[in-house]
C-alpha cells in the first residue's frame, strides 16, 4: 500500500519538524551510545588485564623452572581463586599445547596471536553463554638470579563473562529510547505552534482571496512584521486595491453607457410623441388623394418610419429598465390556454393556418407575469412567422417543476454561425441584408423577460428543417412580490 | 364631440396632440402648466382632461388631486413610461386611465372613448326602472349612476363608478384583473393590472368602513376581485 504524502501545509510542516527532531535525537543517541559502550568495555578490559597481570606476576615466581602439568593445573586453580569479583576462568598452555585449567573454547586466532609474541592480546566474542572477554597473556618470569625476564613459553588464558557490561549497555539503550521518544513527542508541540504561526497569515490570505472572489473587493489585510509572508500580504493588498479600482471604473463606465442609452431614448421620446400624435392624420391625408403623389409617398414614408422609430425607442427603454434592474414581475394566476390564445388573438394570428397550438389536455394554471409572457410568446411566434415559414407550432408540455413551451417553424432553420447570437442586441445575421421590421431587440427583450421569471430560453435547429425556440418556466416562481 | 382639456408642457407635443384631436373633431383647449389647467377646468368645462404628469411648477400629480377635489371629470394621464413620477401614483391620485407617450392620435382617441363610455355604461344590462339596489349600507342606482352610502352620495370618479357597477352586477363572482381590464377599462388582456389595483384602492377608501378589511370589494388572493359576500 502506498502512503500518500500529507496534503496540507500544516501536517507537512509538522512531519518535517518531527523528522528533523528524530534524526538529531537519533544521531546524538547513537554517538553517545557508541562512546559510552566503548568506554565501559575498555575500562572492564583494562582493569581485567591489569588484575590478571598482577596475579600472574605474583604467582608465576612460584612455578618451578620446568613445571609439570600438575603444577600448571595448580597454577590455574590459584589464578581462578584469585579472580575475586570478576569471576574469570583461567587455563595455561605450554608452547601451543592443550589448555590446562578451567577456561575453555579459546579461539584459535587468539592463541596464534599470543603464542607468536610476548604481548597480551584480548578479544570479545559472543558465546552461547553470553558475551565473553578472552585475554591471552604470555607468562614471563624473572629467575631467581635476578636476570632479565625471559619468556617461559607459557601462556595464561582468562575468560570473563561480560553479562554485567551487557546489562549496563542495554540500560543505556533503554535510557536513550526513554529520552528520545518524549523528546519527539515534545517536538510535535513546537512544530504545531510554528506551523500555526506560519500558517495563520496564509490562512488569512486564503480567506481574503475567497472574499474577493465572492465580490467583496474592499477586503484588505493587516501587514504584520517584515517577513516574506508580510511582503506577500502587502502585494495582496495592492492587488485587491487594483482590482477594486478597475472594477469601480468598469462599473462606472458601464453605468454611464446604460444611462446614456436610457437618456437618449428618453430624450427622443418627446419629439416622437409630437410626431406620433399626427402620423394618423398624415396617413389619412396621404391616402385621400388630395396630395401630389410624391408628397403623399413622402408623407407615408415619414409616418411609417416614425412608428418604427417609436417602437425602437420603446424597446430601448424596456432594455434600459432591465439593465437598470428596474423591471419587476407582477405575478398573477393565469391559465396557459388563455395566455396563448390571447397572444394569438391580439396579434391577429389565425389558427391553424398561421399558428398550430398543442397544449396539454388539462388546462394549467401558471403563476407568471402574464404581460411579460405575452411579450415573449409574441416575439417568438412573430419571429418564426417572419423568418421561418408558417405554420408555426406552439407546443406546451408540463412537468411537476416546470412548463416547457416550444415554438417551432417550418422554415429553413437558422444558419449555424447565427445561432449563438440570436439573443444578442441588434445582431444582424447578414450585414448586407435589409433591416427587418423589428427593432433588433425583440429576442434580447424576450430573453430578459424569461430571466426575470427564472426561466431559460434556448434555440436550436431541428434535423428536418426549421428552428425551434424552447422556453422553460419554473411552475413555482421564487419571487412573490404581489398579493 | 367631447371637449378635451390638454395639460402638457412640451409645445411640440401639445401642438401634435391638439392637431390629432382636432382632426377627430374634438374641441380642444391646450395649456402648458397645471395652474392654467385648473383655471381652464372652470372656464372651459371640459368633458375629459388629458394630463401630462411631468409639469413645471405644480406637478401633474397635484393637478390630478386638485381636479378630483372639485370635479368628477374623467382624467387620462398622458405619460412617458419610466418617467420619474410613476403612473401608478397618478392613478392613485384619482386618474382613470393612462396613455403611454409616444402614442398616435388613434390610440389616444380610443382611450378617451373608453373612459367616456365608462361614465355612461350600457343601460340595457339592467333594464330601465329597476330602481336603486341596497347592499349593506350602499345604495346603487344604476339608472341615475349614483351611489349612496348611508343616504349620502359618494363622489366616485368614472372608473371607480364603472368598476363598482360592474362588480356589483354579478355579486360574489370573482373577476381576474385581466378580465376587469378588458371589460371595465377596455384595455387588452395584457394591459397594466396596476390600473385595477389602484382603482380598487380608491374605491375602497370611499365605500368601505375600513379599507384595510374590505367587505364590498374583496380580494381573492391569486385570482382577482369580487363583490361581497357581506358578512352576516
Amino acid at each position: 500500500m502506498r502512503i500518500a504524502p500529507p496534503r496540507g501545509l500544516r501536517p507537512r510542516l509538522v512531519v518535517a519538524f518531527v523528522l528533523v527532531a528524530a534524526l538529531s535525537a537519533l544521531i546524538t543517541a547513537a554517538l553517545t551510545f557508541r562512546q559510552a559502550r566503548s568506554a565501559i568495555l575498555d575500562r572492564t578490559q583494562n582493569s581485567a588485564v591489569h588484575d590478571l597481570r598482577l596475579q600472574i606476576d605474583s604467582l608465576a615466581p612460584n612455578l618451578p623452572d620446568d613445571p609439570t602439568d600438575t603444577d600448571l593445573r595448580t597454577f590455574a586453580r590459584q589464578l581462578d581463586r584469585a579472580s575475586g569479583s570478576r569471576g574469570w576462568h583461567t587455563a595455561v598452555a605450554r608452547d601451543g599445547g592443550p589448555l590446562i585449567g578451567t577456561a575453555n573454547d579459546v579461539s584459535g586466532a587468539l592463541r596464534d596471536a599470543t603464542e607468536s609474541g610476548d604481548t597480551t592480546f584480548y578479544e570479545r566474542e559472543e558465546h552461547a553463554d553470553g558475551p565473553r572477554l578472552l585475554i591471552g597473556m604470555p607468562i614471563s618470569y624473572t629467575d631467581r638470579r635476578g636476570k632479565a625476564e625471559k619468556p617461559s613459553g607459557l601462556v595464561a588464558y582468562a575468560v570473563l563473562s561480560l553479562d554485567g557490561e551487557r546489562a549496563d549497555i542495554s540500560a543505556l539503550i533503554t535510557a536513550a529510547w526513554a529520552g528520545a521518544v518524549p523528546a519527539l513527542a515534545f517536538a510535535a508541540v513546537p512544530a504545531l505552534f510554528a506551523a500555526r504561526r506560519v500558517l495563520r497569515p496564509v490562512r488569512q490570505l486564503r480567506t481574503a482571496a475567497e472574499k474577493i472572489t465572492s465580490g467583496a473587493l474592499d477586503t484588505r489585510l493587516d501587514v504584520v512584521g517584515k517577513d516574506e509572508l508580510a511582503a506577500l500580504t502587502g502585494t495582496f493588498n495592492t492587488m485587491a486595491a487594483g482590482l477594486e479600482r478597475d472594477d469601480a471604473e468598469l462599473r462606472r463606465m458601464e453605468a454611464n453607457a446604460r444611462r446614456f442609452a436610457a437618456d437618449v431614448s428618453h430624450e427622443l421620446r418627446t419629439p416622437l410623441a409630437a410626431m406620433a400624435a399626427v402620423t394618423d392624420a398624415l396617413d389619412e391625408d396621404a391616402r385621400s388623394g388630395t396630395l401630389p403623389p410624391d408628397t403623399a409617398d413622402a408623407v407615408l414614408l415619414i409616418s411609417g418610419e416614425t412608428r418604427k422609430l417609436t417602437g425602437m425607442v420603446e424597446d430601448l427603454m424596456e432594455i434600459s429598465r432591465f439593465d437598470a434592474g428596474a423591471a419587476v414581475l407582477h405575478l398573477d394566476d393565469v391559465s396557459l390556454r388563455t395566455v396563448v390564445h390571447k397572444t394569438l388573438h391580439l396579434r391577429g394570428w389565425r389558427e391553424p393556418d398561421e399558428v398550430i397550438t398543442e397544449l396539454p389536455e388539462e388546462d394549467l394554471r401558471l403563476r407568471v407575469d402574464a404581460r411579460r409572457v405575452d411579450v415573449v410568446l409574441a416575439n417568438l411566434i412573430g419571429n418564426a412567422l417572419r423568418h421561418g415559414a408558417a405554420p408555426v407550432t406552439v407546443r406546451a408540455t408540463a412537468t411537476r417543476e416546470s412548463l416547457v413551451i416550444e415554438v417551432a417553424d417550418e422554415g429553413p432553420g437558422i444558419p449555424d454561425h447565427v445561432l449563438p447570437h440570436v439573443f444578442d442586441r441588434f445582431y444582424k445575421a447578414d450585414a448586407a441584408r435589409a433591416r427587418s421590421e423589428g427593432s433588433g431587440l425583440g429576442l434580447a427583450i424576450a430573453m430578459e423577460n424569461v430571466r426575470l421569471h427564472d426561466g431559460t430560453l434556448t434555440v436550436a435547429n431541428v434535423p428536418d428543417g426549421g428552428a425551434v425556440f424552447t422556453l422553460t418556466l419554473p411552475r413555482t416562481p421564487r419571487q412573490e412580490d404581489q398579493s | 364631440m367631447p371637449r378635451v382639456l390638454l395639460i402638457e408642457d412640451d409645445p411640440a407635443v401639445r401642438r401634435g396632440v391638439v392637431l390629432g384631436l382636432s382632426r377627430n373633431g374634438h374641441e380642444t383647449e391646450a395649456v402648458g402648466t397645471g395652474e392654467d389647467g385648473l383655471e381652464a377646468l372652470v372656464a372651459f368645462k371640459p368633458d375629459l382632461v388629458l394630463l401630462d404628469l411631468m409639469l413645471p411648477g405644480m406637478n401633474g400629480l397635484e393637478v390630478c388631486r386638485r381636479v378630483r377635489g372639485t370635479s368628477r371629470v374623467p382624467i387620462v394621464i398622458l405619460s412617458a413610461r419610466g418617467d420619474d413620477i410613476d403612473v401608478v401614483v397618478g392613478l392613485e391620485a384619482g386618474a382613470d386611465d393612462y396613455v403611454v407617450k409616444p402614442a398616435g392620435a388613434a390610440v389616444i382617441e380610443a382611450r378617451m372613448r373608453a373612459v367616456l363610455r365608462r361614465v355612461a355604461p350600457a343601460q340595457a344590462d339592467t333594464g330601465p326602472g329597476t330602481g336603486p339596489t341596497r347592499i349593506g349600507d350602499l345604495e346603487i342606482d344604476r339608472d341615475a349612476l349614483i351611489v349612496r352610502k348611508n343616504g349620502e352620495e359618494l363622489p366616485l370618479a368614472p372608473s371607480e363608478l364603472k368598476l363598482l357597477l360592474f362588480l356589483s352586477a354579478a355579486p360574489e363572482r370573482t373577476f381576474s384583473r385581466q378580465q376587469l381590464l378588458e371589460d371595465v377599462w377596455e384595455h387588452s388582456y395584457y394591459g397594466d393590472a396596476r390600473l385595477v389595483d389602484a382603482c380598487v384602492m380608491r374605491l375602497r377608501s370611499k365605500i368601505e368602513e375600513d379599507p384595510r378589511h374590505p367587505v364590498y370589494v374583496q380580494t381573492v388572493r391569486g385570482f382577482g376581485y369580487r363583490f361581497g359576500p357581506l358578512p352576516a
